[in-house]
């Protein structure tokens, strides 16, 4: 393989020219012939049972060609399952539309098919729902004990409970120990709020029995499937197709209960059926992430060694979770020791229903692990008195003891846990922001630096998530196409395939291009998740070229009458090792291998076009970063301005640094928004707060400091030793930011546990605090 | 509902449309006109994202009715650049910059820009950021974009030196 010469370069992207010019192609900028428009009449009730339902109003209106209610749809179900999780998961029970009961406020209820969105909005004002409000399950802390059930079928409101060692295997550790440091910490609801809500377009043509969907999705194979088996449509009947989707975060990877619906109803209706949702809707019915908690505590020796760690914890899961979230929450058990050595440490892990949105996968499903420990390290360092960075050197895994078997069973290697903190912190001058940290105080101004460390299993190598598949055709012409499963969320995959396969193939990047995100032309591939696409891309691509590379080179050694072996690839070109003059054009090859194939050498086929598919070679790729935050807090008005934000994250070699730099940056605002700004409330009787972006705060510009980067190169035993970096900033940036402030009012004796950390908070924790 | 008669300038063409009332100019440049590159992120304001050009200011297409606008010279994402398949300044400067992921909250972001550049062609970091406050974008942490507008001034200056 020639060295890279387009991977690790900040080339430019692929997406960008469409993308800036309006030209993008997102699921509601499509307008199919005879297309309806589908609205939601939605529950607004947080729970009540549904005695009837009258839809002749919405039918009379103008421009009305059907209503649907759960009668109409729920009997079409054949089976409704995720890939990833399987026919026998243990699923929440989810019917299309709401049948006998309405669980959350936004619950869809009736489906409404009108000639365009606004008259399906007004016809959904006049379904005319009887419900009887029950009494609803609110609160998440209570709900285990509480005599209403979210799902009476279930008979309790605990999902599922997983748990590693039992609190008692760690009691002889934690009675011994010098220190023992304990805490319950609280994070709220926050949602992922892409720009671009959930919408798609389904159309059903019942004279070839196929399905076609346009849909904002992370994975177009994922719909396909579950459309297939939802609908009972054979799966190679069903197409599906992305171009641009206006981001997802995990929110778009798996079909939801309103999805569901539309599939359904696009037989019936006999026309593309369009469902987009409103801002509103999104932030009513798409999925909530976060809301948990746990009591934490960890036993340290005099020297501040760790010596075990703990962690009961709760998440709430609402009233339909996608998928099932149980696994989730044992994750953030499994994970709670993090990058440190931990000799002993065990878990419990519940997860519970209430009559709230569902929980969706959102950027770093289990963060809390890093939040909970981190922020118990920081509270655990001002107990014994020494410094929080001290602490953690004293704590954080070395390069020489890797590989390394945390005691819940998670084997890390190729990780910088030390390095990553020691390169934040030399940026950042840590003795230096402590000396001006002390001269402000003495000013009355409250400085305050936080950081926060933490390693990450990338790239899921099991089950669906565990191959991934590339063709790659030479034309006729001698350019290029790529075809893979991919598809545009924001993650710059085209443009990542473009870098990967002119390398791997030795071409000019101008002469490729990528087909991506229609399953008619992609393999298999289970969609953008778990921080997996550069890796498991880099992987099928590489694959494939080899195959292609090795028929190139047999045709020009055969053409320029040389040695296989001394034909290298470069530029578009196939020349002779040391006689570059000697060359033969990838144009005139691939015209040989198209339309001269009785004049290739023996055993090569005609054609210049392979697939093949790339299977992980671990179970995961470990990731790590150390990010380090400063602020000033103002005590009067609770205000928190970010100073310096820094992140040191170790993602081995960059396919292309702007990509990595662009993805942290993004993780990291999710993460300063879910710690200062937002929060998708409810209020005791069910009622979401929070449903205009108003209401929900997302951080702006203004907000927002100059991230600095820093990077460290660990090769991970994946493919080109890349590792995923699309969840880590969200993961890492709550802990350093709720440490920053923290650390800022440690004057006031103030320990923080509850989250977020807006203004009348802050200003409600001095008060307390005061003595 | 009674349609209204509308006559509008769009990216310096002359086009003629029927609307109700009630129809925002987002939705009637998106669904009467097939200008889907002004895309609608929260239909009440705050995100930015369907921001037009309207007689030279920029406005929110979502909170202007299609009727308020008759007669008026729009500018869209679409109309933003020198000609088909080139890129003006602040394009340029947002592809040099990383300042696109997605892409859903962009074209909101170039004209806001545009706008604010023809007002204020050397601004300082903090009105930048003041400026942009105005437009959200959940996929880049706002690091390209903020470069981008730094970036964009100086392929201004260049162009007009």
């Amino acid at each position: 393989m020639s060295a890279g010469r387009y991977t690790g370069a900040r080339v430019g992207r692929v997406e960008d020219q469409r993308l800036l010019t309006g030209r993008g192609t997102y699921v509601d900028d499509i307008a199919l012939p005879g297309m309806l428009h589908a609205c939601f009449v939605r529950s607004p009730f947080a729970r009540a049972a549904i005695n009837g339902i009258d839809t002749s109003a919405a039918l009379a209106a103008p421009g009305v060609r059907f209503v649907f209610t759960a009668a109409d749809l729920n009997p079409d179900v054949k089976q409704q399952w995720h890939t990833s999780m399987g026919p026998a998961s243990p699923e929440t029970p989810r019917p299309p539309l709401a049948d006998d009961e309405a669980r959350f406020v936004g619950d869809p209820v009736a489906l409404v098919v009108a000639e365009t969105r606004a008259g399906a909005e007004d016809a959904a004002e006049l379904v005319v729902v009887d419900y009887e409000p029950l009494p609803p399950v609110v609160d998440y802390t209570t709900a285990e004990h509480a005599d209403a059930l979210v799902h009476a079928t279930h008979g309790s409101n605990v999902v599922g409970e997983l748990a590693g060692l039992p609190a008692s295997a760690l009691d002889e550790v934690f009675a011994s120990a010098a220190h023992v440091v304990s805490e319950t910490i609280f994070q709220q609801a926050y949602a992922a709020a892409p720009m671009e809500g959930r919408g798609l377009i389904a159309q059903f043509t019942s004279a070839t029995g196929e399905m076609t969907i346009h849909a904002a999705t992370q994975a177009p194979h994922e719909v396909r499937l579950f459309c297939s088996r939802l609908l009972g449509i054979p799966e190679h009947r069903v197409r599906v197709v992305m171009r641009d989707t206006g981001g997802a975060f995990g929110q778009k990877v798996m079909v939801q209960r309103d999805e569901m619906c539309v599939m359904l109803a696009a037989p019936k209706v006999g026309a593309p059926l369009k469902w987009v949702e409103d801002r509103r809707e999104n932030l009513l019915a798409a999925g909530k992430s976060r809301q948990e908690h746990a009591a934490v505590r960890m036993a340290f020796a005099d020297d501040g060694a760790i010596q075990g760690a703990y962690i009961d914890f709760v998440q709430d899961c609402g009233a339909y979770p996608t998928p099932w979230p149980v696994m989730t929450a044992a994750a953030v058990g499994m994970l709670f020791p993090g990058p440190y050595r931990v000799p002993r440490a065990g878990f419990t892990a519940k997860t519970i229903y209430t009559n709230t949105v569902g929980r969706t996968a959102y950027r770093g499903p289990w963060q809390f692990e890093s939040l909970a420990r981190e922020v118990l390290l920081d509270i655990a360092a001002r107990r014994i008195g020494i410094d929080p960075v001290e602490l953690r050197r004293r704590n954080l895994l070395h390069s020489d003891e890797l590989p390394y078997r945390n005691p819940n069973g998670m084997t890390y290697d190729s990780i910088s846990a030390l390095e990553t903190l020691e390169q934040a912190l030399e940026m950042l001058d840590y003795d230096a922001f402590r000396a001006e940290q002390a001269a402000a105080r003495g000013a009355g101004r409250y400085l305050g630096v936080g950081t926060s460390s933490y390693v990450e299993p990338s790239t899921p190598g099991y089950g669906s998530y565990g191959t991934e598949a590339a063709t790659i055709r030479v034309e006729p012409s001698g350019t290029v196409n790529v075809y893979i499963a991919g598809g545009s969320a924001g993650n710059s995959i085209e443009t990542t395939v473009v870098q990967l396969t002119a390398d791997a193939l030795g071409v000019c990047i101008d002469d490729v291009n990528t087909i991506q995100g229609d399953t008619a032309l992609t393999g298999f591939g289970a969609g953008t998740a778990g921080s997996r696409s550069a890796s498991m891309t880099a992987g099928a691509v590489a694959e494939t070229a080899a195959i292609l590379r090795d028929r190139i080179r047999a045709i020009a050694a055969h053409r320029l009458e040389a040695a296989v072996d001394d034909i290298e690839l470069s530029e578009s070109r196939a020349s002779v090792r040391g006689t570059p003059s000697i060359s033969i054009s990838f144009a005139e090859i691939a015209a040989l291998a198209y339309f001269e194939p009785y004049a290739l050498p023996p055993g090569v086929p005609a054609g210049l076009e392979a697939t093949a598919r790339y299977t992980a070679a671990v179970p995961s790729i470990w990731v790590n970063a150390s990010h380090v935050c400063t602020c000033e807090v103002d005590v009067l008005t609770g205000r928190v301005q970010l100073l310096r934000y820094i992140v040191s994250e170790d993602c081995g070699p960059m396919i292309n640094p702007s990509v990595v730099e662009g993805q942290i940056a993004g993780g990291v605002v999710q993460g300063i928004g879910g710690v200062l700004f937002e929060h998708l409330a409810y209020d005791e009787a069910g009622n979401p707060l929070t449903t205009t972006l108003m209401d929900y705060l997302v951080p702006s510009a203004a907000e927002v400091p100059a991230i600095e980067f820093g990077h460290i190169e660990t090769p991970s035993p994946g493919p080109g030793g890349y590792k995923g970096v699309g969840e880590g900033g969200a993961i890492g940036a709550p802990p350093a930011v709720v440490n920053a402030v923290a650390d800022a009012l440690s004057p006031f004796g103030v320990t923080i546990t509850r989250l977020p950390l807006s203004p009348s908070n802050i200003v409600k924790l001095l008060q307390e605090g005061a003595p | 509902m009674t349609d209204q008669a509308i006559a509008i300038t769009v990216n310096g063409e002359r086009r003629k449309g029927r609307t109700e009332a009630r129809t925002t100019l987002a939705d009637f440049l998106r669904d009467e006109l097939a200008l889907t590159g002004t895309h609608v992120g929260c239909e009440h304001g705050v995100c930015g994202a369907c921001t037009v050009l309207l007689d030279g200011e920029a406005v929110r297409s979502c909170l202007v009715l299609a009727v308020q606008a008759d007669g008026a010279d729009i500018t869209t994402i679409e109309g933003i650049g020198p000609e088909p398949g080139r890129l003006g300044p602040v394009q340029q400067a947002f592809m040099e910059c990383h300042g696109l992921q997605c892409g859903f909250c962009t074209p909101g972001f170039v004209v806001s820009v545009t706008s604010f550049l023809a007002e204020q062609p050397a601004p300082t970091d903090d009105e930048i950021r003041e400026m942009l406050s105005g437009n959200i974008c959940r996929c880049t942490g706002y690091q390209g974009i903020v470069a981008a507008v730094h970036r964009a001034t100086e392929l201004i200056e260049e162009a007009t030196a």
